[in-house]
């Protein structure tokens, strides 16, 4: 059986992580399910949990007032979901539900928190971490506005 | 119009449309067949034709099939102007003019032994579908193949019965994703350069062709070299107003190439120091 540490060195989120860096964000870590169509979070909850996706697809939706959801992002193995575990609000900023059965590390946004605040060294290395996944979305998210598909003007 | 000359390139030669086929709202694809049945229709994988609606105009269009060597060729053409809503208006049976092929070729040969990525953005597929084509015709000489292919919405997405023998019967990786999509929709969302980490090649050996709107391949070519691909292994085809498309008239020049001769399929790295200039 395959122990979290394991799994967590394993996905390129934690790729080459010091060793004791991985044991403390380990004590924050369990393994979670979401089955297809289950909602992993919803836009304003609060958002203790930064999951780390090991198998399926979630879908990042926003829903505009009177109109269906719009899927603006998916995210997959591989990849991270949340950020906003790490800054006040604490809050959700979209929907996520699980396109298909997804599989994931959910790690306790306090319990992060808390080793941060006693450990900057980790802070730092966690933030560097979560900083270009999130500018590899903003920037994907500049090119979604671009509508480069769209007819030309 | 019977005494379309077979060699002149500057002489249309008359086709019929055999077939038409929707893709999706504003795409369609024309099965056009020779008005002379013994003109060959061969062509190389990312030329393309001038197609010629009487009365109307001319538009460079790329040639999107067929797989083998046969008596028609296919043009997936974007209904947006007046000469392409007038190809669109054409009925069975009705001539348009056609002069082709033009321009350069994917680089099938120089991909041999290698992995190779297909990435294509809209109606860009259209382009490299010969060259799907080409690498499925010999199969055994290639290594892994991608294709990436993104798209505004589910339902612009062309070519997508066929991706699940592209997938089965050819064993390639294909990676889909849609800009923005409904709950209908179960496949990836976000643009098609976040599909590059999802597919597995050996940068040290692969061949990248992209094709699709010019600001998509600037940024899936600088994806592709963050993962490992150097320039000259990467390759675009570029588009312009194209007028007479041999060089002569140079409506197409771009810097010291013409698009119409010297392309439209360019390596990456002779052509990025234009494609990155601002307002150029």
């Amino acid at each position: 059986m395959k122990t979290l540490e394991s799994v967590l060195i394993k996905h390129p989120f934690f790729e080459n992580l010091d060793k004791p860096y991985l044991e403390l964000v380990t004590g924050c870590a369990k393994n979670v399910k979401f089955e297809a169509g289950q909602f992993i979070c919803q836009h304003d909850d609060e958002a203790n949990q930064f999951y780390i996706i090991r198998h399926g697809k979630v879908a990042l939706e926003i829903c505009p007032p009177g109109k269906a959801p719009v899927t603006v992002q998916t995210v997959s193995e591989g990849e991270i979901l949340g950020w906003a575990w790490l800054v006040p609000p604490y809050r959700w900023h979209l929907d996520a539900h699980a396109i298909e059965l997804t599989r994931a590390i959910a790690l306790d946004g306090q319990c992060l928190r808390k080793k941060c605040e006693e450990d900057k060294n980790l802070g730092y290395e966690l933030l560097k971490r979560l900083l270009p996944a999130i500018g590899r979305s903003m920037e994907a998210t500049r090119l979604q506005l671009l509508d480069i598909y769209g007819a030309r003007d | 119009m019977e005494n379309f000359s077979p060699t002149d390139p500057m002489i249309p030669r008359s086709y019929r449309v055999k077939r038409k086929i929707r893709e999706s709202h504003d795409t369609f694809t024309l099965d056009l067949q020779p008005d002379n049945l013994e003109e060959k229709t061969n062509f190389a994988p990312g030329q393309f034709n001038m197609l010629y609606t009487f009365g109307v105009g001319e538009v460079p269009i790329s040639i999107s099939g067929p797989m083998k060597e046969s008596g028609h060729i296919l043009h997936t053409i974007r209904g947006v102007g007046n000469v392409t809503q007038a190809l669109n208006n054409l009925k069975i049976g009705q001539k348009v003019g056609l002069r082709g092929p033009f321009g350069n070729a994917w680089p099938i040969e120089e991909a041999k032994g290698k992995d190779v990525i297909i990435m294509a953005g809209g109606i860009g597929l259209a382009p490299l579908r010969p060259a799907v084509y080409s690498l499925f015709s010999q199969r055994q000489q290639y290594g892994d193949i991608a294709l990436l292919y993104g798209s505004r919405k589910q339902e612009d997405l062309l070519f997508h019965k066929e991706f699940e023998t592209w997938r089965g019967k050819y064993g390639i990786q294909v990676k889909v994703t849609v800009d923005t999509g409904d709950r209908s929709w179960k496949g990836n969302v976000g643009v098609v350069t976040t599909l590059v980490p999802r597919v597995s090649f050996d940068p040290s050996n692969c061949i990248a062709m992209i094709c699709g709107p010019e600001v998509m391949m600037r940024f899936s070519a600088l994806e592709l070299t963050h993962a490992g691909l150097t320039e000259d292994k990467i390759f675009i085809t570029m588009e312009r107003n194209m007028k007479c498309a041999v060089g002569f008239c140079g409506h197409c020049q771009f810097g010291p190439a013409f698009i119409c001769k010297d392309g439209p399929v360019f390596r990456y790295d002779q052509i990025k120091p234009f494609i990155s200039t601002r307002e150029f």
